[in-house]
């Protein structure tokens, strides 16, 4: 009477996709915006706010924007690899500055160092909201023409850089064909 | 030191689950009437232990006792006295010792009304419930005992949960879990009937007022969530097929299966593999359930606890039990004889296709909450199943569902005439064409999903009514009488006190279904909902109300600061209330509660929830329009109560007074 052993079967299939699953992290969730334009914005530098900084002037280089916060834990522990990543980066990073004001931003990127191209300063974090940021620090990779290719939600780190942002680098900015 | 005693009642009940586990089944296999006689007393320690290491949590609670890490982590000292109650299951140690709690009762409560049963067949299904609570024993004191000690103790706790800080959720889990472990009792008839090998009419009749009793508990707390999710969350919502909801949603469908396929197992003898099946599968996915929330293999509002040696031990726990029983199952339902048989056109076929479309329904619940985890675990992706696809398959299966529940208690057992139940349904048929035509243009504006709705929402009603007509009507025999002679209705209502309760109960059951899809078809099909920016003297309009928000003060709650905005509703230019949102933010957590301010009637809701200070003088606010929204909540109170008078049927309490 196999039809008997049917819904054991079942089963037992349920059960090794639930201990595979067991395996995997659910936080790691997809971004909606993974092949969307990077939503547009227009904020000054940390440096010069007199200087306005827009996604449109990146058209045409792959570069990174950097989610972090001098008031962020996290993004102390990710500083060194950013730092060391910016020296041998032939990219652009960008460092979105979230919610958090200026002289306590400056301050801290002279203590640990500034890998950042450019920080720009989105103090009412209404930028981190059309990016979906729902943790600092993020990180998000963006082709040349504007469309986010990549996601990471939490600290980078040397895995995460050697084997999902260096790849897509190598891919997105190799010689247009 | 007392909670040291509540760890030590733990280990003793261990002890006593592990012998009520082994010694009964030996003494029902071997015969003994000493050995089997064990299992009633066992189980009622156990259930005195589990309920002391319970009291004790509880104390500790009350009395701030930080020294008890879990304590620390769910309360304070300025938490409300009865949140402290809640607060012992408002984290993941007390929500496993609740389980345990309930559990043991059932257990208890097994063991006191089973007098009538042979005892074999007692031993047999408490040392299964045992086997149950030995596995949920050793998980809460091998990976989340709620008695371990913080040292040095916290000078001051972490707080609950705000989001669980609310009346609702002092009874939401309690009614729940009673629910969820209500179906261990079933599923208990169903293994021991297979190791027995007495799968019969009678045990269908033991098992039905357990299953419908669990089933009651059941609905309630769902209806219950459902009701906290819509004032608490302020979104407004009242179900959002979160994989937590749909964890207790999987259950209550197939539930609903099982009291319907025990209905045809105790009436008819058949379908008896069918039920049994359906008692496994039901308990299964209770545990399947409480593995989703725990493990944290899925994100949700309810995930609140993650920890990977406890999603292992769920699993292996689920694996030794699920597929413990479905090899038995596998063994021994091919033996099983397949009872009465009965025609295409009968009372078991209109059931049986009712059972298929629960299973069906229960199963794209399931492919929809595991859907993400099936696909990350084929590295496929991660992805998230939302409302879309779950409205989207469910309309097609409930709709001939609610078709058939018309159908099916006019039709007759075994074999019964189409022409017939057409004739005795032609005027419900036609009331229910009637509500659907006229109904959409009374509430405002025709739509298809609509009339839909109100189709098969009065279809359902109608043809109860019918079919308490019919009932009324026979001398002889109330439920298969075909056309009788005709009489007024002075005589027949002369006979309503003939009609047993069990139908009374499937009536008002069924109509509560009713109001329930009325409630959820003009929901979904008129609600307005409105999300603005107000400065304050702004007014906004839904359905047939104006808003005004007239201005924000902030303040003091015990635990919580708030701020609260007054905003005035009028109703074709007269004054009508004042509704009071807040937004709350706990001193302790410090995350931001929305308290919504409902004005609840019998045939609308009036939603406001407060969001943001945009401006000194100007807020983001959320103002819905809910029309029949409290018929969804009052439909499964009817299905509740209809489940209650069921059980309260005569027929169950001679059974139990009895033998």
């Amino acid at each position: 009477m196999r039809r008997f052993i049917l819904p054991l079967v079942i089963f037992l299939v349920l059960a090794g996709f639930l201990a595979v699953g067991l395996t995997r992290d659910p936080r790691e969730v997809p971004s909606p915006l993974i092949g969307r334009p990077a939503p547009a914005f227009s904020l000054e530098t940390l440096a010069d706010p007199s200087r306005v900084l827009t996604p449109a002037d990146l058209r045409g280089k792959v570069w990174l924007l950097n989610v972090w916060a001098s008031w962020c834990v996290a993004c102390r522990q990710e500083h060194p690899l950013l730092v060391e990543f910016a020296r041998s980066a032939r990219v652009p990073i960008i460092g979105l500055d979230y919610k958090d004001k200026r002289a306590e931003a400056t301050a801290w990127l002279e203590r640990f160092g500034n890998p950042y191209t450019v920080s720009v300063v989105d103090a009412d974090g209404r930028t981190g909201i059309d990016y979906g940021v729902y943790g600092v620090p993020e990180t998000f990779l963006i082709d040349r023409d504007g469309v986010i290719r990549y996601k990471r939600i939490g600290p980078l780190t040397v895995e995460a850089l050697r084997d999902e942002v260096l790849p897509l680098l190598k891919k997105y900015d190799a010689p247009s064909s | 030191m007392i909670p040291e005693i509540g760890q030590f009642a733990l280990v003793v009940a261990l002890a006593v689950a592990l012998l009520q586990c082994v010694v009964p089944l030996l003494g029902a296999a071997r015969g003994d009437p000493l050995w089997m006689s064990l299992a009633r007393p066992a189980a009622r320690l156990q259930f005195v232990l589990v309920l002391a290491a319970f009291a004790i949590l509880t104390v500790s609670f009350i009395t701030s006792d930080f020294s008890v890490a879990y304590v620390a982590a769910n309360s304070t000292r300025a938490l409300p006295i009865e949140y402290r109650f809640a607060a012992v299951w408002g984290g993941h140690e007390g929500s496993i010792l609740l389980w345990l709690l309930m559990l043991t009762f059932w257990m208890c409560a097994v063991s006191l009304f089973s007098r009538h049963m042979p005892e074999a067949m007692v031993a047999r299904i408490l040392a299964v419930m045992a086997f149950v609570s030995v596995g949920f024993l050793l998980f809460l004191l091998l990976t989340s005992s709620p008695f371990d000690r913080l040292l040095p103790a916290a000078a001051e706790g972490r707080d609950l949960n705000p989001l669980l800080q609310d009346p609702g959720m002092v009874i939401h889990p309690p009614m729940l879990y009673m629910g969820y472990v209500g179906f261990s009792v079933p599923f208990a008839f169903a293994i021991a009937a297979l190791l027995g090998g007495n799968l019969d009419a009678a045990w269908a009749r033991w098992s039905r007022p357990w299953t419908t009793v669990a089933w009651v508990f059941l609905t309630l707390g769902i209806c219950l969530g459902s009701a906290w999710a819509y004032y608490t969350l302020g979104w407004g919502g009242w179900w959002f097929w979160d994989p937590v909801e749909n964890a207790s949603f999987m259950p209550w469908l197939v539930g609903t299966a099982l009291i319907h396929s025990l209905a045809v197992t105790e009436k008819r003898g058949a379908f008896k593999v069918w039920t049994v099946l359906l008692a496994i599968i039901a308990f299964s996915l209770s545990l399947l359930g409480t593995f989703l929330v725990r493990s944290g293999v899925l994100t949700s509002v309810h995930a609140f606890a993650s920890d990977p040696r406890r999603g292992v031990f769920i699993l292996g726990f689920l694996v030794v039990v699920v597929g413990g029983s479905l090899a038995l199952f596998a063994w021994r339902a091919p033996k099983v004889g397949l009872g009465g048989r009965f025609a295409a056109v009968s009372r078991e076929s209109a059931l049986l296709v009712n059972n298929v479309l629960m299973l069906a329904a229960a199963g794209t619940v399931a492919l929809g909450t595991l859907y993400p985890i099936f696909m990350d675990s084929l590295g496929l992706g991660k992805i998230s199943v939302g409302p879309p696809y779950f409205e989207t398959v469910f309309v097609p299966l409930m709709a001939p569902a609610l078709f058939m529940m018309g159908v099916g208690p006019l039709a007759r057992w075994k074999s019964a005439s189409l022409p017939g139940i057409a004739l005795r349904l032609r005027w419900a048929f036609g009331a229910a064409v009637l509500v659907a035509v006229l109904g959409p243009i009374g509430a405002g504006a025709w739509s298809p999903m609509v009339a839909l709705g109100l189709l098969l929402a009065a279809w359902v009603a109608a043809s109860g009514a019918a079919n308490l007509w019919q009932m009324l009507g026979s001398a002889e025999d109330p439920i298969t009488q075909a056309a009788g002679k005709r009489e007024g209705l002075s005589e027949r209502l002369l006979r309503a006190r003939r009609i047993p309760l069990a139908s009374w109960g499937m009536l008002l059951a069924h109509w509560g279904v009713a109001v329930f899809v009325v409630g959820v078809t003009l929901v979904k099909g008129h609600e307005s909902e409105q999300d603005v920016r107000m400065a304050f003297g702004e007014t906004v309009v839904g359905g047939p109300y104006a808003f005004t928000l007239r201005g924000v003060s902030e303040g003091e709650g015990p635990n919580y600061r708030y701020q609260r905005a007054t905003v005035e509703v009028a109703q074709a230019g007269q004054a009508y209330t004042t509704l009071y949102p807040e937004k709350r933010v706990y001193r302790v957590q410090s995350n931001p509660m929305t308290e919504a301010a409902i004005d609840r009637g019998f045939t609308r809701d009036l939603y406001v929830s407060l969001g943001e200070a945009v401006a000194p003088t100007a807020w983001t606010l959320r103002i819905y329009y809910k029309p029949f929204i409290d018929w969804i909540w009052g439909g499964c109170v009817m299905m509740a109560l209809g489940g209650l008078l069921a059980v309260i049927d005569r027929r169950y309490r001679r059974g139990r007074v009895g033998a």
